[in-house]
């Protein structure tokens, strides 16, 4: 756009020479060394950024062997690499898993997470401050400080070792950043709206359900991305409940005893490795704006 | 004397604060179940010895006087973490902040780029770092293949006691999308005004960042920081996860292995918490560096909260 209106105020004829023509066109100049200065730059770090993606894709693609020599193109590609993978044993059990842990966690946490958000968002009551202050303290903290008596609870007093239940379950009481986060966009709408509702006739919960809940669908849509996208990353909760029994591991935790059954395969680790991360990706290319907006919101408005 | 309202309101009071509990209810629950408790629980055991199988028995400050004085993971993972506090948040909050400003400017495929540049920060954490592992291995990753082809030196990243930490580095700026998405809303939030005063004024690219841009982000910059802080200390999968691929451990084999490969340079304190408590069955010592990364972990948090009172305003 920009390289066009220059070439065409450029050749334009009848503006002679002068002094100011002079200066447009050096600023001019300027303004198009500066283009090319800006998409350089942008060109040599979407390099440092896709270029891994690239590497793994195409040692994916390699045979065994190829895959420990310098090579860096695959010949032949070697698609049934993916195969492999997809039948190894235990693959297509912790991506089921992953599917239980992710899909569940994520409904349990935005539903019972929503009320709470509410009313911190919109009703007025003492303590509502000191809340605020828990639910962040517990969203910062990690979850190694409190994993040795969650342990002993959940398997000793529950019976629940080698399960995902004891990560699932906690989701249904509310995910302090959820909370956070549908309570900072909840903030975000007026209350003349919900006053209009209660005038109505309706109830708090109904209000809540009827009118909120289709105005912040865009912010529903968001925390259910980053909770989804957290049960599927999640490594240290099912390397603590579920590593005693293999038939319960999930993805993120199976994928690193997938290099050790092949541990010099790098083709097979990175085909495995690609398995895992398509998935998150493909979810982006379909929900960007409500993640990117997600993103915005934890750190800029607050 | 009571009149005929005072009634109603009090009722009308409390159904209203009932309907708050209800509404708060999953909250209070989760929190003292899942928080309150195991905090306490936590507390407890770090002034027992237990194994899980023998009764708890009091001993005291012991557990604290071992983690301090004699265990020899301890301070190597803390000076770590100061490593980490020092060089990788910085260069991270640098980065951001670079990235956030280049795609400011680009105006042809911005669309395009901000993908690219956001596409890392999505890859799950145990799979990028089995990728860097395998990018930066000494012998056979295409890194050194063309470091080594330019003539510069072919370190041995996570081999490399040295270069473990630059290299979790260089995973942990991979992953920078979400700082970028942050700066660039800070950034496209400056005001024009400002810009095209300062530029009257006869202000360069440079003073124009220094004056205008700067001042306007500098709460998110703070944010950034801090919130960076925060997730260093609770660095885990990244560092155990290339410890353990690199070592050429067979992961999850049974095999034990011991957080911190090479020579103790990639510990953090959540991985001694996990060694201490499900490795070694130390419950105790195990509580007691759980306490220490509550305690720094909450002091930050504070700074944070202090820093960002917006987090806790609501409307009226």
């Amino acid at each position: 756009m920009t390289q066009a209106t220059h070439a065409r105020e450029g050749i334009r004829p009848g503006a002679a020479a002068g002094p100011s023509d002079q200066a447009r066109r050096t600023a001019r100049r300027k303004q198009t060394l500066n283009w090319i200065a800006v998409h350089a730059l942008g060109i040599a770090a979407a390099a440092f950024f896709i270029l891994p993606f690239v590497f793994v894709l195409l040692t994916a693609l390699m045979s065994d062997n190829q895959a420990l020599t310098r090579d860096l193109w695959p010949h032949p590609f070697q698609w049934s690499n993916f195969r492999t993978v997809w039948n190894a044993p235990g693959f297509l059990t912790w991506w089921r898993n992953t599917l239980v842990y992710a899909v569940s966690g994520t409904v349990l946490a935005v539903v019972s997470s929503l009320p709470v958000a509410y009313a911190l968002a919109k009703f007025r009551f003492r303590g509502r401050n000191l809340i605020m202050v828990l639910v962040i303290s517990t969203m910062m903290l990690p979850p190694q400080v409190v994993i040795i008596p969650m342990y002993l609870f959940w398997t000793k007093q529950m019976g629940m070792d080698g399960s995902l239940w004891p990560l699932i379950i906690p989701m249904a009481f509310g995910d302090a950043f959820t909370i956070f986060l549908l309570r900072q966009f909840l903030l975000t709408i007026p209350k003349e709206y919900t006053e209009a509702a209660k005038v109505d006739g309706c109830g708090e919960l109904r209000t809540l359900i009827t009118v909120v809940v289709p105005m912040i669908r865009p912010a529903i849509a968001a925390v259910a991305l980053f909770q989804f996208f957290y049960c599927w990353n999640d490594y240290f909760g099912p390397q603590i409940y579920a590593s005693s029994n293999p038939a319960a591991w999930t993805l993120s935790y199976g994928l690193e005893s997938f290099k050790g059954a092949h541990h010099t395969n790098w083709n097979l680790t990175m085909a495995a490795t690609v398995l895992v991360m398509a998935p998150v990706i493909v979810i982006f290319f379909f929900a960007q704006r409500a993640f990117i907006e997600g993103v915005t919101l934890t750190g800029v408005k607050g | 004397m009571t009149s005929a309202v005072h009634p109603l309101l009090r009722a009308k009071r409390r159904r209203s604060a009932l309907r708050t509990l209800s509404f708060l209810a999953p909250w209070i629950i989760g929190f003292s179940v899942f928080f309150v408790y195991p905090l306490l629980s936590t507390v407890y055991f770090s002034f027992m010895h237990y194994n899980g199988i023998n009764p708890p028995t009091w001993t005291g400050a012991k557990n604290w006087h071992y983690v301090f004085t004699e265990y020899p993971f301890f301070w190597p993972a803390l000076r770590n973490t100061l490593w980490l506090v020092l060089v990788m948040v910085t260069l991270r909050v640098l980065f951001g902040l670079g990235i956030g400003l280049l795609i400011t400017k680009i105006k042809t495929g911005a669309g395009l780029f901000r993908t690219a540049f956001y596409l890392p920060y999505l890859a799950p954490p145990v799979a990028a770092t089995m990728a860097f592992v395998f990018l930066l291995n000494p012998g056979t990753g295409p890194v050194n293949h063309i470091l080594g082809g330019i003539g510069l030196p072919t370190p041995g990243w996570f081999t490399d006691p040295h270069w473990s930490k630059p290299a979790l580095t260089m995973l942990a700026l991979w992953g920078i999308g979400d700082l970028m998405v942050i700066f660039m809303a800070a950034l496209l939030d400056v005001p024009k005004e400002q810009y095209e005063a300062a530029e009257l004024d006869g202000a360069g690219p440079w003073q124009r960042f220094r004056f205008v841009t700067l001042p306007n982000i500098s709460p998110i910059v703070m944010f950034a920081v801090v919130t960076g802080v925060i997730q260093t200390m609770q660095y885990y999968t990244q560092p155990l996860v290339a410890g353990k691929v690199a070592s050429g451990i067979i992961g999850n084999s049974g095999q034990s292995f011991e957080p911190g490969y090479p020579d103790k340079s990639t510990l953090t304190l959540p991985q001694l918490v996990y060694s201490q408590g499900f490795q070694h069955f130390d419950y105790g010592s195990a509580c007691v560096i759980a306490l220490v990364l509550f305690a720094l972990s909450m002091a930050f948090t504070a700074l944070l909260m202090r820093r960002r009172s917006g987090f806790l305003t609501a409307e009226d």
